[in-house]
């Protein structure tokens, strides 16, 4: 049999590949099983850099539902609340070419806002607040709870008398801070040389 | 000679001390306005405690502190409140915060205030109270509450007190002169202090050796104190706490801690001796010494301003020139930050009212590209990479920056000042702080909206799987009754279910409907002696027999429909039960319209004892039509006839509801009932006739006479009428429209069982959507319907 | 008028980036002085010719990537690329070569990558190796220093001659190889030997050779005492050279790598310590990973002269080391006050 091997290189390459292949299949196999992963991390991972604003401009009902189409191969750039902030961070998680926004512009941080006067208080608007930050009661005046409001903006549609608005988030004392200078060795040939305020 | 350590880095910047130190200190005056910000100190802004038009005095508070982290305001000179509103105030942002504005008086009336005779004989913390009240806040820039500081825990001791007297930045000369000349006081601050803190080691005061004036005034001033006045070699920036802490006892502030984590408390000498003033003499902090330099000031000068004064009103002391300037700084030229507006005020934190010309402090020329030379690691005090920081500062890798210890930056400007390519280093990293607090909060938010999403989530699917288990059960108890119903003999079957019926009834008729009454009477009769009843009574029980036999019939169509969606093997069993109630049914109206035939033409006797006003009334209608015939008077006519035609109507209207519902359930009695209601119409449009050529004839013969008592009578007709009519003609799309509904609700209902078997997983989930389907069916053929009529 | 509105600080120091410049360019004078002195007119032709064309490169580059031009030309970092490749290349040196070179230096090494402040690679060494692998007789022809021959220096209308390629074969009688390439080439004779038999190799680094060097060491101290950069690479260069040169220093056999002070004075040593090593867009950032970057060149350097395939090799340890110089920062970064150096480093990525 060894003899038989020996002599017949080709069958001794073929053994020793099957072989090989037996081996290294046997010890994949076990690891599959040994170190199986429970659930799906990584759509856990880029779940934790999606803003969770969950207002669905993705076109998925919520942050998860994105982070697990991404993890399945969506496009990375379709969260216009997280801008290309997110866009980066999720093409660095990911280890893809970062894309540009797929959406006119990105959505301005803004909280909604209830014209209490004309509100009906018909509870539609709480009925779509996907993080429960409407206050009210049916036939009594709504409000919007700020410091939980994502700025979703999907309580400006049910309304039936159009009283929401979305008012971007104003720069206070607190909040305010020096922006980062525009980088001027970008400088273009239009701009003059030398004198930039 | 005691060891100085020095500390990584650092610059010379050219001083500019000289300007200011010619003249000495001068009291500023009294401006006619002092503009108070809430917020003059680190922490939570003060909140007013006085009103619009009250007259303050001297020193009195005005805003009390918020907090532990807060410090109060005085009010710096006597006057009037004029207004407590948003001002711009001495912030890098421009921006406005609430401001309490003062209209002076010029009295410069103090209020009552008591200094402490024997400040030894007080505890530390009455002296840290009266420190608190005082409203004394670091003066040196930062502005942080000194009676914060001084609130050293006893398990952390304190070693080592010092006492900053450095002024490492260029231009600023408010400590300088304090030191030349109010030597005294800050040594008598330091001893109060020295009181507070118990430094078990030594009390230094540490001065750079630009100032040999001031170091000689303080050595003076501290002899036989046992207070060492600590000289060390001018560079920026040695002035900055944990610069010079490091500089006078080689320890570190652990990054994020506090010096009194290395056993040490560091306070401004000009915060000294606003201490020493509120422990001596109860004066809380309403002035301060500002340094106002700069070329295009005429004369630069420390005044001593109070806290309030607009810096306008300064500039126009020292003659500023407003041509020449292009940027205010309050500050120093390294660390200050610029004003657009004149009219902010001094505060506790302005040591330095900087005006440069054009040529003394350039407006900055245009970055080059970084060519990584190092020089701004070399100036750094902290050791940072600045260079690296910028590139991940441009490119947003915020963790890279924080693992290059961004947030150690003490923002001194060492690296923008020596960097060849006048990159405003500085600058990015204040934005790439402020970006990564903001990321950090934006995460937080995050989490916070994804947990409260996820409550949500949970929350309304929890209401759905009670709605759904309520469901469950209800079917489930249906069900039971079913299978009992179909377990048990015919007979008690049927029992069983007229039972429930009774039962409901029963319920129903609770609140004295006195048809169901008469039902029960009727019944009751009939189970006492059918044999002798009258033939009133007869009709009147063949009536009640017939109306609860339709009951009857109602309810057990509606149970078999409801078996039938649910594909109940009792199905069989209650479409027996439909048919026998069906013909029982019939057999009662045969019975019915037989009697009623073989005793209309003589129906005499009056209506008995019967205690139905409506039945009462057909009688007593019946009986009047009978009896008199054609001898009855025209009025008794008139009356019969009303009544048959409300009796008739009312007949109809039974008629019609019957029909309808026969319809809904597709009976195959429909044909039988539409001809009830032809029947009921027909003779109700002849009595209506009758009845209308009668009152025709009466109004021919005796207008005059009926017209009072006509009125009334023909306006009940009339509404009668129009009832029956609005009736008639809405009955046809009305009654399909009812059927709709019906049908609705039961694809709705089944389309409900459905969804919940396939959930389930249950296998009659095929059978369900076959009726579903079948209903379907049935709602277009109803719209249909609709649609033609 | 409204008042800025400016982050501080608001004062800025005397240094810039021009003036750095500046500062290196005049730092080049004492060692191109002596090489005009030894070699002839040659390296002035060079540098002036490379410094048209590195120029014209440049603005080239900016107008295509639509900067503008005056801004960047300002900043004199071409002129410094251009000087270095200049001296860098044999005197006398084909016109089309130091284009060449200059071109790949600016375009390829500089502008393409962003230009200044953005280049991964010194692009005076880029060019120079460069030229070097494709060009190598060109490369290695370098003229006999003064005393060495008979004959006059090159003097200056000739060494433009010679540049824009009139009557080049005469230049070729004037040509002798390099000290690193005589001893480079040695298998047979003892040091003591070669030094009488090369002319060429003057006192201990070879006639010229040692001036050169000395001239560019003075520059490098005027630049240190400028505080333009800090002592930490070239020191560290140079001390690393000297000590591996003393280890395996025999004392003068065939098979010697040669002394400490001809390594340390023959070929590019102080060019390189002092104006190549010192490029900060290339180098490690901070002084203990300067230490380490200048440490490792000097071994690169004299590995690679002593058991490499070629005479010097400044220009490949500068290359090889700045590819090493991000993985150096990585691993160098200063303690910051308030830390303990453990936890910054265990705190990194």
């Amino acid at each position: 049999m060894i003899e038989l091997i020996a002599q017949n290189p080709f069958l001794a390459s073929l053994l020793a590949l099957v072989g090989l292949g037996l081996v290294f299949g046997a010890l994949l196999g076990f690891a599959a099983v040994k170190f199986k992963t429970e659930g799906d991390p990584i759509a856990d991972q880029i779940e934790s850099l999606l803003p969770q604003t969950q207002c669905g401009q993705c076109g998925y009902p919520g942050c998860r539902p994105y982070a697990q189409a991404i993890a399945d191969g969506d496009d990375i750039n379709k969260c216009p609340p997280g801008g290309e902030a997110t866009i980066a961070a999720l093409a660095d998680l990911l280890g893809v070419e970062a894309k540009p926004l797929d959406a006119a512009e990105e959505a301005v941080p803004s909280v909604a806002f209830i014209r209490e006067a004309e509100c009906i208080g018909c509870t539609k608007c709480i009925q779509a607040c996907p993080v429960d930050a409407i206050l009210g009661s049916a036939k009594h005046m709504h409000t919007v709870i700020a410091s939980e409001c994502t700025g979703c903006d999907l309580c400006v549609e049910p309304c039936p008398v159009d009283c929401i608005e979305m008012r971007p988030i104003e720069t206070s004392l607190q909040t305010w801070h020096w922006e980062k200078p525009k980088p001027v060795e970008d400088l273009i040939a239009s701009d003059r040389s030398g004198a930039t305020a | 000679m005691r060891k100085i350590w020095d500390i990584h880095g650092g610059i010379h910047p050219a001083e500019n001390k000289h300007q200011s130190l010619l003249k000495p200190i001068e009291n500023a005056g009294i401006p006619a306005q002092l503009i108070l910000p809430l917020a003059q100190h680190i922490g939570a802004p003060a909140s007013p405690i006085v009103n619009v038009g009250e007259r303050v005095l001297k020193g009195q508070m005005i805003a009390e502190a918020k907090g532990f982290v807060s410090a109060p305001v005085h009010a710096p000179t006597s006057g009037t409140i004029a207004a407590i509103e948003s001002r711009v105030i001495p912030h890098p942002s421009g921006m406005s915060a609430n401001c309490i504005v003062i209209d002076t008086d010029g009295k410069d009336e103090w209020i009552d205030h008591h200094g402490v005779e024997d400040y030894s004989a007080l505890s530390k913390l009455d002296l840290v109270d009266r420190i608190r009240q005082a409203g004394i806040a670091g003066m040196g820039g930062a502005g942080f509450p000194a009676a914060v500081k001084l609130s050293t825990r006893d398990d952390k001791p304190i070693e080592t007190l010092i006492l900053n007297g450095t002024e490492c930045e260029p231009y600023i000369t408010a400590d300088d002169i304090l030191m030349r000349e109010r030597a005294a006081e800050i040594i008598a601050g330091a001893e109060i202090l020295r009181h507070i803190i118990k430094p078990n080691k030594e009390t230094l005061i540490g001065v750079e050796d630009n100032k040999p004036e001031g170091i000689a005034a303080l050595k003076k001033a501290a002899e036989g104190t046992g207070i060492e006045i600590v000289v060390f070699p001018t560079k920026y920036p040695s002035g900055g706490e944990k610069q010079l802490i490091q500089i006078l006892t080689g320890k570190e502030v652990p990054s994020g801690g506090l010096p009194s984590d290395v056993g040490i408390v560091c306070q401004n000498i000009g915060t000294a001796t606003a201490i020493y003033r509120a422990i001596q003499f109860g004066e809380p902090l309403i002035s301060r010494i500002t340094t106002v330099t700069g070329e295009a000031c005429g004369q630069a000068q420390n005044y001593e301003v109070l806290l309030g004064t607009p810096v306008q009103y300064l500039l126009d002391k020292s003659g500023f020139d407003k041509e020449n300037c292009i940027r205010l700084i309050m500050g120093g030229p390294m660390m200050g930050y610029t004003l657009q507006d004149t009219a902010v005020p001094v505060v506790k934190t302005s040591n330095c009212i900087l005006a440069p010309t054009v040529a003394e402090l350039p407006p900055p020329p245009p970055a080059q590209a970084c060519i990584r030379c190092g020089m701004c690691a070399e100036a750094c005090p902290v050791s940072l990479l600045p260079q690296q920081m910028y590139w991940f500062s441009r490119a947003q890798e915020h963790e890279k920056l924080e693992n290059h210890q961004l947030f150690d930056c003490i923002e001194c400007g060492a690296c923008s000042y020596v960097c060849p390519s006048n990159i405003t280093l500085v600058q990015y990293y204040r934005a790439s702080k402020a970006e990564i607090r903001q990321a950090q909060q934006d995460k937080i938010k995050a989490e916070r909206s994804k947990e409260r999403f996820e409550a949500r989530t949970a929350r309304l699917e929890q209401e759905e799987a009670e709605k759904e288990a309520k469901r469950a059960a209800r079917m489930a108890a249906a069900k039971a009754k079913a299978a009992a119903a179909a377990n048990a003999p015919e007979a008690s079957k049927a029992d069983i279910i007229q039972a429930a019926l009774e039962r409901s009834k029963a319920k129903k008729a609770e609140p004295a409907d006195p048809a169901q009454a008469a039902i029960a009477r009727a019944q009751a009769k009939r189970d006492g002696g059918a044999e002798e009843e009258s033939p009133q009574e007869k009709t009147e029980r063949l009536q009640k027999l017939l109306a609860s036999a339709e009951k009857r019939l109602v309810a057990a169509k509606e149970k078999l429909a409801l078996a039938q969606e649910q594909q109940s093997d009792n199905a069989d069993a209650f479409a027996t039960a439909v048919s026998k109630t069906e013909e029982k049914l019939s057999a009662i109206q045969k019975e019915l319209s037989e009697h009623q035939a073989s005793q209309a033409p003589a129906k005499t006797e009056p209506a008995g004892e019967s205690t139905d006003p409506a039945q009462a009334a057909i009688a007593r209608a019946l009986a009047k039509r009978a009896g008199a015939g054609a001898d009855e008077s025209a009025e008794d006519k008139t009356t019969r006839l009303q009544n048959v035609v409300a009796t008739t109507e009312k007949r109809l209207a039974a008629a019609q509801q019957k029909l309808a519902l026969a319809q809904e359930q597709n009976d195959a009695n429909v044909g039988a009932f539409a001809t009830g209601v032809e029947k009921t119409q027909a003779k109700l449009d002849a009595v209506k006739k009758e009845l209308a050529d009668h009152q025709a004839t009466l109004g021919e013969n005796a207008a005059a006479e009926q017209a009072t008592s006509d009125d009334p009578v023909q306006a009940a007709i009339e509404r009668a009428k129009a009832a029956r009519e609005a009736q008639a003609n809405m009955s046809e799309a009305d009654k399909i429209k009812q059927t709709l509904e019906s049908l609705e609700n039961r694809i709705a209902k089944s389309k409900e069982k459905l969804e919940a078997a396939r959930a389930a997983g249950d296998d009659k989930a095929e059978i369900l959507a076959d009726s579903l389907a079948k209903l379907e069916d049935k709602l277009a053929t109803a719209q249909q319907q609709l649609s033609q009529t | 008028m409204g008042f800025l509105k400016v982050s501080s600080p608001h004062a800025h120091g005397p240094m810039s980036t021009a003036r750095v410049m500046r500062l290196v360019l005049l730092a080049t004078i004492p060692g191109l002085f002596s090489l005009t002195w030894f070699f002839g007119f040659g390296t002035l032709v060079n540098v002036l010719w490379a410094s048209i064309t590195a120029l014209a490169f440049e603005a080239l580059a900016l107008k295509l990537r639509k900067r503008p031009i005056a801004f960047y030309l300002n900043d004199y970092s071409a002129l410094v690329t251009a000087f270095l490749l200049g001296i860098a290349l044999p005197p006398g040196s084909p016109f089309w070569l130091i284009m060449i070179g200059t071109g790949f230096a600016i375009l390829i090494c500089k502008q393409l990558y962003g230009g200044m402040g953005y280049n991964p690679f010194n692009p005076a060494m880029a060019a120079y190796v460069m030229l070097l692998i494709s060009f190598p007789v060109q490369m290695t022809t370098w003229l006999a220093p003064q005393g060495s021959f008979a004959g006059d220096l090159l003097g200056p209308i000739d060494a433009l001659r010679y540049c824009f390629g009139f009557g080049r074969e005469s230049i070729d009688a004037i040509t002798m190889a390099t000290p690193l390439d005589v001893l480079k080439q040695n298998n047979s004779l003892l040091i003591e030997d070669l030094w009488q038999e090369s002319a060429q190799l003057g006192h201990f680094a070879g006639i010229g050779w040692e001036w050169a060097n000395i001239g560019f060491l003075l520059g490098g101290l005027y630049l240190l005492y400028r505080r333009v950069f800090t002592w930490h690479a070239p020191i560290s260069m140079l001390a690393s050279l000297t000590l591996l040169s003393v280890l395996f220093y025999d004392g003068g056999s065939s098979a010697s790598g040669g002394s400490p002070l001809f390594h340390l004075l023959s070929g590019g040593t102080m060019l390189g310590a002092f104006f190549i090593v010192t490029d900060p867009v290339t180098s490690a950032v901070s002084n203990r990973g300067r230490l380490i970057y200048g440490a490792l060149i000097g071994i690169l350097v004299y590995i690679i002269r002593v058991w490499g395939n070629y005479p010097d090799a400044v220009a490949f340890s500068v290359l090889l080391m700045n590819f090493a110089a991000p993985f150096i920062d990585h691993y160098t970064q200063p303690r910051t006050y308030g830390h303990k150096l453990k936890d910054q480093q265990g705190g990194k990525s």
